[in-house]
């Protein structure tokens, strides 16, 4: 009886809440940084537009007098980096300007597109999540046998597809030749402009009301794009999945469940799946930031009225500023939910990491 | 001693389906453990852990076991189900693994990883179980259970996680405990602490140890019999004691491979190998 | 002895005797590994069979694809015309054919562009540390997070739209991971001895990045940039969909499942056909990066 000594936790929690405070701090000014160089970016385009942004306003047939005077007063006199502050200062005030096609100030025109977006892209996300994990446990746990090839050409497929002719092809099928669901846009002409617009989510806005028909007729809308661009969530998830399960069903604390006497299926989903879900949360995250900017596609074929469809028609029209200020909404939202899912999983993972 | 015997194995084989033919991890190994601390001795690659896997019915995919007899408390584990080798597990015959860095769960708690070996095999409410594993970590001599507890992998010593390892293998009060290397990976310094902590209650609870390493002195000072494995096979059973008297050129190369303080060699020597040792002592096959 | 089998020999000889024996093995031996993959074969086959029917394209087809021929405006497929003809009489499967040679022109130009950005980041902010790479790692973090296809459309839509202006458009936004992927092989073999023997015979910093460190990131970015090619062609398809990316009547399929759009109902095969075409030969490089992954890096993947 040699040993009479007891142990301490090495790190206290003490210690364990200012390391996760400082990784913490470090996601935030990741975030500004990164911010702060999208804006770099959609400044310079700016820039670089090739049309006179004086002339955008005064109009081409303005006096010389004039066009100085707007000059002056956009500060396209003063050095870069002011006009770069000035442009940042408008942005923190949420000026994006004004939208040519639609006359406008373009936040407002995104605060209206923005929900449509808003809800295919998470409906997607959702369905990629509640399909695409199981699909992935699956595959790993057969490994090598015909789940995990099923699964395998599933996401190898769902990975390779243009997803604007999976959204057509399906249109057609779905669509046209079996009518099994509701056509292109958010609802059928006739059921337009009934719901007050509340959340702008059309199906929340329904339902909130009392307006079944129109929640069903929403419903049907929504499912084709929402799977469409669900495929690609599930493959990418279930593919993810698959290779983190694969790698933590080889750690030793499976043989440690298994020696203790668990059922398999614990072992899976008890341990094993446990720390894949960890691994998971940046992948989800991933997932909904690139389908929030990859509904553009979708949206486009399948006539949505999101920001996609938004950015692409003022893109064709030269609203340039219509472009510039969706792009940086989109590309908040992307930096953001990466930002929050690497935020998240910093605080579910108990081993914090530097 | 037959009365008491725990485990009985005889003539186990464990062989490999690689693509570059089959592979024999263990071929023909016999031996009973009692109430006793057996040591399999042998150097990496030689079977050793591979013949504990095999007992618990835990080898790989890809490997396939074959014995005479595998018989834990006159249950045949052969051709056991899978239900009755889940009850085995755990509740009959557990494991020690090396290094508790890779074998416990990083995101689960100490105490629900102790916890729940328990409550695999007990039915008892969530607060006995949790009364119990602080019992538990206690008689592993760590001094805040309520603390440690709470604790996560990551957040203990190397040491103390081995403690944690025995008190989680422990709980489910097995016969017989397989403790595979159980201290190669600590500091020499925490190894007595554990070996210690590992040897009262193995002594307190009456178990059958099998002590699995490659350090023969470890071995020759902790087990009372000691089993010598070479490329799959036993090559020499001994007790501890008689260890000195050892007859297989293997173990004598072993035994004299050990340095000591008194023996005044000029040169450390070297095992030299004889290809002879391959084949079975009076071949049967 | 057949040459055939001394041959094989020589390449799994114990002990090589050469550089170039050793380096042979090393890829034969990558080779027996891969061939025993049936999904990366398919991989492999789909994308030399794009090489040869871009090669051969001339040979191939009876027409450049860009003709007209309003007499035979959308025709199904038949023995004359393969796979139909579109809206202007052209022969889809003319249009399809040389349009490999397109998708095959993007991937090379986005490959030209990308791989050496990302490696001279990489290495240089791996291998030199400190502030260099603090800043570096930085920039590539910004470019990392940003929204691939919606940055794309913004630059397309100031650069002005066009197949080259898409191609910068989606290197920009894809040399990124190729800075971390070399940034990470540069941090793992800064310290190795043969780095430090090779700084002792007073061999400079850019002859040790260019004849020592990018060589040994070369199959990671290989794997990465064959996984990545997928991407970028989907991509390409994709603005050339919106109309952003090449312009008619150049036979790009995404273009021309855009233009083939509107028959869809009608004549399904104007706008399907292209786009088996990029889903085949995407799928292709996802096959051949999976395989090519498992061979270089059989921790990752089975």
């Amino acid at each position: 009886m040699a040993s009479t000594a007891g142990g301490q936790p090495t790190a206290g929690t003490g210690l364990a809440l200012q390391s996760k405070l400082t990784s913490i701090l470090g996601v935030f000014t990741s975030l500004l940084l990164t911010f702060i160089g999208l804006t770099a970016i959609t400044f310079v385009i700016g820039r670089m537009m090739p049309a006179d942004p004086v002339l955008a306003i005064v109009g081409d047939r303005a006096s010389q007098e004039v066009y100085d005077q707007v000059y002056l007063q956009l500060g396209l006199d003063k050095p870069v980096y002011i006009q770069y502050l000035r442009y940042l200062e408008q942005l923190v005030e949420g000026d994006l300007g004004t939208s040519i096609m639609t006359a406008q100030p373009v936040l407002d025109d995104i605060i209206r597109f923005f929900p449509a977006t808003l809800e295919l892209a998470t409906v997607a996300t959702l369905l990629g999540i509640f399909v695409g994990i199981p699909m992935g446990v699956l595959a790993a746990v057969h490994q090598g046998r015909w789940p995990d090839h099923i699964v395998r050409v599933i996401s190898l497929v769902g990975y390779s597809a243009p997803i604007f002719w999976l959204g057509m092809v399906a249109l057609l099928v779905f669509y046209a030749n079996l009518g099994w669901v509701a056509g292109p846009g958010r609802l059928d002409v006739f059921y337009d402009g009934i719901v007050e617009p509340a959340t702008g989510i059309l199906m929340v806005d329904a339902a909130m009301s009392g307006e079944w028909d129109i929640f069903h007729n929403a419903l049907s809308h929504l499912v084709l794009p929402a799977m469409i661009l669900g495929t690609f969530a599930l493959a990418y998830i279930a593919r993810m999945t698959r290779s983190f399960m694969l790698d933590q069903l080889s750690q030793e604390y499976i043989l440690t469940a298994r020696v203790k006497g668990m059922p398999e299926y614990k072992v899976i989903w008890g341990h094993a799946f446990r720390n894949v879900l960890v691994q998971l949360i940046t992948i989800i995250g991933l997932t909904y930031a690139s389908l929030l900017e990859g509904s553009v596609l979708t949206e486009t074929v399948f006539s949505w009225p999101g920001i996609g469809q938004y950015i692409t028609n003022s893109l064709f029209n030269n609203d340039m500023n219509a472009v510039l200020g969706g792009t940086i909404v989109v590309g908040a939202c992307f930096v953001g939910i990466n930002m929050l899912s690497d935020l998240l999983y910093r605080l579910v993972d108990p081993r914090i990491r530097k | 001693m037959s009365d008491s015997k725990l485990l009985s194995v005889e003539d186990l084989h464990v062989t490999y389906n690689t693509p570059t033919g089959l592979v024999r991890a263990v071929s023909g190994v016999s031996f009973d453990l009692g109430h006793e601390k057996l040591g399999i001795v042998g150097e990496s690659g030689s079977g050793k852990s591979q013949t504990g896997r095999a007992i618990l019915g835990l080898t790989a995919t890809g490997g396939t076991v074959g014995a005479r007899r595998l018989e834990f408390k006159g249950t045949n584990l052969l051709n056991a189900s899978e239900r009755t080798m889940r009850q085995i597990r755990g509740g009959g015959i557990s494991m020690i693994m090396q290094d508790p860095k890779y074998s416990l769960n990083p995101v689960m708690t100490v105490g629900s990883q102790i916890e729940e070996a328990l409550l695999i095999h007990n039915r008892t409410s969530k607060r006995v179980a949790r009364e119990r594993t602080y019992e538990m970590l206690r008689a592993v001599k760590i001094r805040e259970p309520e603390r440690v507890y709470k604790a996560y992998p990551h957040e203990v010593s190397g040491g103390m996680g081995q403690r944690i390892m025995i008190a989680m293998m422990m709980i489910p009060e097995p016969d017989i405990i397989i403790a595979d290397e159980p201290t190669s990976a600590l500091d020499v310094t925490v190894q007595l602490q554990v070996l210690a902590v590992l040897d009262d209650m193995i002594r307190e609870r009456g178990m059958g140890l099998i002590f699995i390493s490659h350090d023969l002195n470890l071995i020759a000072s902790f087990c009372d019999r000691i089993l010598i494995m070479y490329d799959g096979r036993v090559v020499e059973e001994c007790t501890a004691a008689e260890l000195e008297q050892a007859q297989h050129p293997y173990t004598r190369g072993l035994v004299n491979c050990l340095p000591r303080l008194d023996g005044g060699q000029d040169e450390l020597p070297v095992l030299k190998r004889d290809p002879s040792w391959l084949t079975p002592p009076g071949a049967t096959r | 002895m057949t040459t055939e089998a001394t041959l094989r020999g020589w390449l799994l000889a114990e002990i090589p005797t050469s550089k170039l024996q050793a380096r042979c093995q090393r890829v034969f031996i990558g080779w027996l590994d891969f061939k025993r993959n049936p999904i990366a074969m398919i991989g492999l086959l789909i994308i030399l069979g794009l090489v040869v029917v871009a090669a051969l394209a001339p040979w191939i087809t009876t027409s450049n694809g860009l003709e007209l021929d309003l007499a035979n405006r959308l025709k199904p497929p038949s023995s004359q015309h393969w796979f139909g003809t579109d809206e202007l009489g052209r022969d889809i499967f003319d249009r399809i054919i040389w349009g490999s040679r397109i998708t095959l022109y993007i991937v090379a130009l986005v490959s030209i562009i990308v791989v050496p950005i990302g490696l001279l980041i990489g290495t240089v902010a791996g291998y030199m540390g400190g502030w260099v790479d603090t800043v570096l790692m930085r920039l590539t973090d910004i470019f990392l997070a940003f929204p691939r296809l919606i940055l794309a459309m913004a630059l397309v839509a100031v650069l002005g739209r066009g197949l080259e202006n898409a191609v910068l458009a989606i290197a920009l936004t894809t040399w990124s991971p190729f800075a971390r992927i070399a940034r990470a092989e540069a941090l793992t073999i800064r310290n190795s001895e043969f780095i430090l023997a090779a700084q002792m015979q007073g061999i400079s910093t850019v002859g040790i990045l260019a004849r020592h460190v990018t060589p040994l990131c070369m199959s990671s970015v290989t794997v990465r940039l064959t996984l990545d090619m997928a991407g970028i062609i989907l991509t390409a398809a994709g603005l050339g969909f919106l109309g952003l990316g090449a312009q008619p009547p150049t036979p790009e399929w995404g273009a021309m499942i855009s233009l083939g759009r509107q028959y869809l109902i009608d004549q399904w095969w104007v706008p399907t056909i292209p786009g088996i075409a990029i889903l085949v030969v995407s799928l292709g490089f996802n096959l051949l990066g999976d395989g090519l992954r498992d061979v270089f890096d059989p921790k990752s993947g089975n």
